[in-house]
């Protein structure tokens, strides 16, 4: 069995997948095979590292098939253990640490919440109510008609414009429960909200005003001795 | 006339006080004397921008002056890293061997997941130019050959903000072959990570570009010694390392000037939770923390008084009441001294309405799901200090809970590979030093 997943990954870019190593943990795979597209990203991908360290690539390529497919296959993993030439476990074991890659499949669209302290003192809880209440789902839960994924995550690193909920990877901060609904009723008519902060101001500036940079300073004076 | 004589002249003593005494007042920093000139993202942040607001400016004759000048005027300024460690920049950097045949790498370390910290993310959005021409600098001076920014994987705008601006470099010819004309070749790459707050350990971070999990390393040996690919590397923050080219540019004395002695130079402070106006500021080091709130936040909610408790450096640092806020300063000294830490200058302002035990609880749940696993104090402390402050939030917790659990601080602290077990039970330490009696009114008997 092991001998035979071994010979699989030595053929580059195979898509036979007869190894069923991880069946009883992942769901059931169809063959996976990136899009013309994604090919060259893959070769731009490689192209960082030097050539006998491609096992830097792994998370890259991770991300580059859930971004194709909206979650990582076992087919997924084999193909990527065929181009950066590992075994699939190691694949497997990369793929399991990191919290952003799934397993299984998500709705149209991920809501990702943060609960961490900043966000908790701004009102996330009232957020996230207001989001359980408009779809009648609770955390790590799909609606019915499988739109919306409802998920929660840790700091986000946005705290200054807290509470902050990512969807579909886009940020929206400064968020209210208003401001939430019309989110939500946007991306329900398919339209991509305005990402970003969803207040009066452009990014962290102190919402009262500006106290620093309100022009734009110029080049300081640089040293004698350069 | 009158006026202008009271005026607090920034960095300098104030003129009357100066009569009387020789104190000095930190937080006055002026636009003139601010790194981060586009932290907002109001102007432009193209290269062309950039060069009109400072950025480089003469780095060919920077480079030429040498990697030893380079890392002494590093060293002279007294920047500090400022990812948390606080470990002396220059001192870091002058680790690397001499004439090692193996390459040498500079990683940047973009994962900024310390719960209230949101400073670098402004960096790599709207001022990306500070961070590329800092990478060849402190590139050139470690004799490295490229250097790789691993930025958290959920920052997706961030990522394409930076590679926008590395391409933009390397068309300009700023970066990549014959770098600004001055014969040194240098090549920046952009990796992500995927959402692991141990990565942010440099040595997790090394192994998670790897393409491993980020399971942090033993030290010695140090990165230096034996980095990425068991080469000499040398792991930065953004910030740092964003503020080297102004540094060289100005003078290491220029940046000397700022805060006290060994906390020298500026800083963005990130400022959340219970103020009228949460922002991200730069500021002068050994700032008061009640004139940084008041200053750039606008103040706590429902005025000074109405202050509960304060985060001062992320959620690793031990939490301070009120009454070490009202005098505390902002430096790395000052608040070891009042058993909490600087780290990252990430401000989480609590006022009265907050339940302190339930917050505290929040970041013991967070430390819990960040854990590795690779360590057992760390993998079951972690677990067991979540499980406890949950059951004491509950009202089921009892005085032989609140014993283990004090337990667990020293069982935890110092006995684990990485600092990410310590910062697990700092913030409960705090809590217990603190706010004992809010605890203890919580268990049962």
């Amino acid at each position: 069995m092991l001998s035979l997943c071994q010979n699989k990954i030595k053929q580059k870019y195979s898509t036979n997948l007869s190894c069923r190593l991880f069946s009883n943990i992942l769901e059931k795979s169809t063959p996976f095979d990136f899009t013309q597209d994604n090919y060259e990203k893959v070769e731009t991908i490689l192209s960082k590292y030097p050539t006998e360290q491609k096992r830097s690539a792994i998370i890259p390529l991770l991300h580059l098939a859930q971004d194709q497919e909206g979650y990582v296959q076992e087919s997924a993993m084999m193909k990527i253990a065929s181009i950066v030439a590992c075994p699939v476990s190691k694949v497997f074991e990369t793929f399991t640490f990191y919290s952003m890659f799934r397993s299984k499949p998500v709705g149209d669209h991920v809501i990702e919440i943060c609960t961490n302290l900043s966000c908790t003192l701004r009102g996330a809880d009232k957020i996230l109510n207001a989001i359980q209440d408009k779809l009648g789902i609770k955390i790590g839960e799909t609606t019915k008609d499988n739109k919306f994924t409802l998920l929660e995550v840790e700091c986000q690193g946005a705290c200054a414009t807290a509470p902050v909920v990512v969807i579909d990877g886009n940020y929206y901060e400064d968020v209210e429960v208003g401001s939430m609904n019309n989110i939500l009723r946007d991306i329900t008519r398919d339209v991509v909200p305005k990402t970003g902060t969803q207040s009066k101001r452009n990014g962290p500036e102190p919402m009262g005003g500006k106290t620093t940079l309100k022009t734009e300073p110029w080049a300081q004076k640089i040293r004698e001795d350069l | 006339m009158l006026s202008s004589f009271l005026k607090q002249p920034i960095g300098q003593e104030r003129l009357l006080s100066s009569l009387f005494t020789t104190k000095r007042f930190y937080g006055g920093l002026n636009d003139n004397n601010r790194i981060f000139t586009n932290l907002y993202g109001d102007f432009d942040s193209s290269v062309t921008g950039a060069m009109k607001r400072g950025d480089w400016q003469q780095t060919k004759n920077i480079i030429s002056k040498g990697k030893e000048w380079i890392i002494s005027e590093i060293k002279k300024s007294g920047i500090r890293g400022r990812g948390g460690a606080g470990f002396p920049t220059g001192l870091k950097w002058s680790f690397m061997p001499k004439n090692d045949p193996r390459p040498s790498y500079l990683v940047i370390n973009a994962d900024e997941g310390e719960p209230g910290t949101c400073k670098d993310r402004q960096i790599l959005l709207n001022d990306p130019q500070k961070l590329v021409e800092g990478c060849l600098l402190a590139g050139y001076a470690l004799g490295a050959k490229s250097s790789y920014v691993y930025v958290r994987g959920e920052f997706k705008k961030e990522i394409e903000s930076l590679q926008n601006a590395i391409d933009q470099a390397y068309e300009h010819n700023l970066i990549g072959k014959n770098a600004c004309g001055s014969g040194y070749d240098f090549d920046i790459h952009v990796h992500p990570g995927a959402g692991a707050y141990v990565c942010g350990e440099e040595t997790a971070l090394i192994e998670s570009l790897e393409g491993s999990t980020g399971k942090p390393r033993i030290k010695p040996p140090f990165p230096p010694q034996f980095g990425l690919w068991g080469c000499p590397t040398n792991v930065n923050n953004v910030e740092t390392i964003s503020s080297c080219p102004t540094i060289l540019r100005r003078g290491s004395s220029w940046y000397n000037s700022f805060g006290r002695k060994n906390n020298h130079g500026t800083k963005i402070f990130s400022i959340s939770g219970h103020v009228n106006n949460p922002c991200v500021v730069e500021e002068e080091m050994s700032v008061p923390l009640k004139t940084l709130i008041e200053k750039h936040a606008g103040g706590v909610r429902g005025g000074w008084d109405n202050l509960l408790a304060v985060i001062p450096g992320g959620s690793s640092c031990p939490v301070l009441p009120k009454n070490i806020c009202d005098n505390v300063l902002m430096d790395y000294d000052d608040l070891e001294k009042n058993n909490s830490s600087f780290g990252t200058g990430a401000i989480i302002v609590m006022d009265k309405s907050t339940d302190i035990v339930k917050s505290i609880a929040r970041l013991s749940k967070f430390y819990a799901h960040e854990s590795c696993g690779q360590c057992t104090p760390c993998r079951e402390g972690t677990i067991w200090v979540k499980s406890l402050m949950d059951k004491i939030v509950e009202g089921k917790g009892t005085k032989k809970d609140l014993k283990l659990l004090e337990s667990l601080i020293t069982a935890v602290k110092g006995n684990t590979i990485c600092a990410l077990g310590d910062a697990a039970v700092l913030p409960i330490e705090g809590l217990l030093r603190h706010f004992r009696k809010e605890v203890e009114l919580r268990l049962i008997d």
